[in-house]
């Protein structure tokens, strides 16, 4: 059983009534919104809070990519994860991921993960998400229809950057290249493990069992409706003759350890409302463009995780409803470890993701609920599947190399 | 007006197109929705022309047929094809909102190729003043105010209500969905796909209608088109929004038939 360790890097200083006074956390919050001296506290605090999960033993730390919202301010993970290569020793750099279709052209996903790779001794995972609408259709201007046609090309290119060895040409449809030949190459062989986080869409399990590669639905609707995503998703696996290993399937779950499940209250409500008030706050509008999903996935009728519809879902939950409904696995190290089996069991996977730093939470919180975790949950959790071989997370470099002191005279 | 198809490109498509009347032949390029029947101005310049009224590639039966075509030019050619593949002989072409773009495509990509042009509500150039909506963030409540001029005719309230039944009701999103899915290729993120490089093209007698209170395509564009297409006629259309066709049937109709009949 794989531990990762999730930071979203939320804005945590949002004004109190914001999701009633602006409609929308994503796309166009007022820029006047966010303070960048307060960006250069949280970006530090963040790095710590992951370096220190590094320290905890957990096996992967994750960042991921999304633009103009106080969600998470991570435009860029590939600067997160670059800054994370030098003073985390063990945890696989999980990057999940680059959103590969708005890259112009896709050999900068290649190119950087390839130094991610080395700069880490073989540590990163590369996670390729399509991307929610609202990064890509509406903050970068893709077309919704066709944002599907360019990440596929855009992984082929990517791929074949990373392991054809000779100087080739690319006349794609979204790129046209005469000469890719990729310096650095990635250590890892054939290439970093890929995974791929979804939403909850037919065509993304189809691909991710045909591939190979580590599907992982990545949800703020809690365990006990992602069950029903992972139920659907084992049962494609197993119609479309897959390997039923739970290695290669993920899931995030938002967890809050403390003494009790009353101090949980005490210690967590607050943030963990934030979250749900203010960070997915994501203006109806913006939440799923035409075209973004296809029709086949409509008539499956999955929705999608922000927008009215879910935000109505969720509208008004507070502590005691979002922990009772499995949005939030709280309470002591016994009742989150025996939750947390549940959801491990039940949801049949291998590769999970725990949200310990949650909307406003501060540092302080955030590291008592990560040792909490690390100490007193992870490691009665960490046997099942035992009987299952983990082939999808970075085998490093044995002997890579570490920072040395630079003391200037 | 009846239901036939056309196959063209080998088989790669079949048209759909309503079709009937007499006399000079007259087709009529609907916009981003889904259409709904016959356009009642449509139905009326069938008592004077020959008239088609393809639905779009995407639009109809087979969604996929998008896939084919990847921008604003293919979609001008298109057309062009099938004019061929009935025998058209230098069509009037009637466009309304996106097909009003297409139709102005087609007249620059090839003005010998039609008779006349008349582009109601046309878009395709932007001006930072007078930004088109996004209608991708809307659903039918909100588009429905900067479309219709008379939110109380029974068109409007049409599109506003929901339908009763769930089937009728997903249905009816799922079409919507179709629709806007097929239309985003040519307008997201903003409505100008070069028509400005080509405009000049444009050598057949041109007539612009525009509704004086669409909200949808600002009215600023009316003289946008007009001061760009040498020799072009505007003329504004009162008590209507983006919907002129369909809130000023008899408008339209008489003004389109006095140009082109």
């Amino acid at each position: 059983m794989n531990f990762h360790w999730f930071h979203l890097m939320p804005y945590r200083f949002l004004p109190d009534d914001f999701s009633t006074a602006y409609h929308s956390v994503w796309v166009d919050p007022p820029s006047h919104l966010y303070d960048p001296a307060k960006g250069n506290q949280l970006y530090n605090e963040f790095l710590d809070e992951l370096e220190f999960a590094d320290q905890l033993g957990f096996d992967g730390i994750c960042c991921n990519e999304h633009h103009q919202n106080a969600y998470g301010l991570m435009p860029s993970p590939n600067l997160i994860a670059a800054a994370l290569t030098r003073r985390t020793k063990n945890a696989a750099l999980v990057v999940l991921g680059n959103s590969i279709a708005l890259y112009n052209p896709p050999v900068r996903v290649a190119e950087e993960m390839a130094m991610l790779d080395c700069m880490s001794g073989g540590r990163l995972v590369a996670g390729f998400p399509v991307g929610t609408s609202m990064d890509t259709n509406y903050c970068y201007g893709m077309t919704p229809s066709t944002l599907r046609e360019r990440y596929n090309e855009a992984h082929d290119l990517i791929i074949k950057a990373w392991t054809e060895p000779d100087v080739f040409s690319f006349n794609g449809k979204y790129t046209q290249l005469r000469y890719v030949n990729l310096w650095p190459r990635p250590l890892q062989k054939p290439h970093p493990p890929v995974w791929i986080p979804g939403g909850g869409s037919v065509e993304t399990w189809e691909w991710t069992t045909a591939m190979e590669y580590v599907y992982c639905y990545l949800s703020y609707s809690g365990w006990i409706r992602g069950k029903q995503v992972m139920d659907g998703y084992w049962r494609n696996v197993e119609q479309t003759g897959g390997d039923d290993n739970p290695y290669h399937a993920g899931f995030l779950q938002l967890v809050c350890v403390s003494e009790s499940a009353e101090q949980a209250e005490k210690d967590y409500a607050e943030h963990v409302e934030y979250f749900y008030d203010k960070c997915l706050h994501v203006w109806q509008g913006f939440a799923d463009a035409p075209g973004y999903r296809t029709i086949r996935t409509l008539k499956a009728g999955f929705g999608p995780q922000v927008g009215q519809t879910a935000t109505q879902a969720r509208k008004g939950l507070k502590w005691k409803d979002l922990v009772d409904g499995g949005f939030v696995v709280a309470g002591s190290p016994q009742e989150v470890t025996d939750k947390m089996a549940n959801v491990i069991e039940g949801l049949r996977v291998g590769q999970l993701m725990v949200l310990c730093q949650i909307g406003s939470m501060p540092p302080e919180l955030v590291r008592k609920n990560t040792q909490m975790f690390a100490t007193e949950v992870m490691p009665h959790l960490k046997g099942i599947w035992s009987q299952y071989e983990d082939k999808w997370t970075p085998k490093p470099l044995a002997n890579r190399a570490e920072p040395q002191p630079v003391g200037a005279k | 007006m009846e239901m036939q198809t056309v196959s063209l490109r080998d088989g790669i498509f079949t048209t759909a197109y309503q079709t009937g009347g007499r006399g000079k032949p007259l087709v009529f390029l609907h916009g981003a929705g889904m259409p709904a029947g016959v356009n009642p101005t449509v139905a009326r310049l069938a008592e004077r022309f020959t008239v088609y009224a393809p639905i779009h590639p995407g639009w109809g039966e087979t969604p996929e047929d998008i896939d084919h075509i990847d921008d604003i030019i293919d979609f001008a050619l298109y057309y062009q094809d099938f004019f061929d593949a009935l025998g058209l002989e230098q069509p009037i072409v009637v466009g309304h909102s996106l097909g009003g773009m297409l139709a102005a495509e087609i007249a620059a990509l090839c003005s010998p190729c039609i008779s006349k042009l008349v582009l109601v509500a046309p878009v395709g150039l932007w001006r930072d003043d007078a930004p088109i909506p996004d209608i991708f963030t809307m659903g039918p409540a909100e588009l429905a105010p900067i479309v219709w001029h008379d939110l109380e005719s029974p068109a409007a309230k049409a599109m506003m209500t929901p339908p009763e039944t769930p089937e009728a009701q997903a249905a009816a999103m799922l079409g919507r969905a179709q629709s806007m899915a097929a239309s985003g290729k040519f307008l997201w993120p903003i409505p100008d796909k070069g028509l400005k490089k080509r405009i000049h093209r444009i050598k057949v007698p041109t007539l612009i209608l525009w509704g004086e209170s669409d909200k949808l395509a600002p009215t600023v564009y009316a003289s946008e088109f007009n001061s760009r297409i040498p020799g072009s006629r505007l003329e504004m259309i009162p008590n209507a929004s983006h919907m002129v066709l369909v809130e000023q049937p008899g408008a339209c109709a008489k003004a389109i038939i006095d140009f082109a009949g």
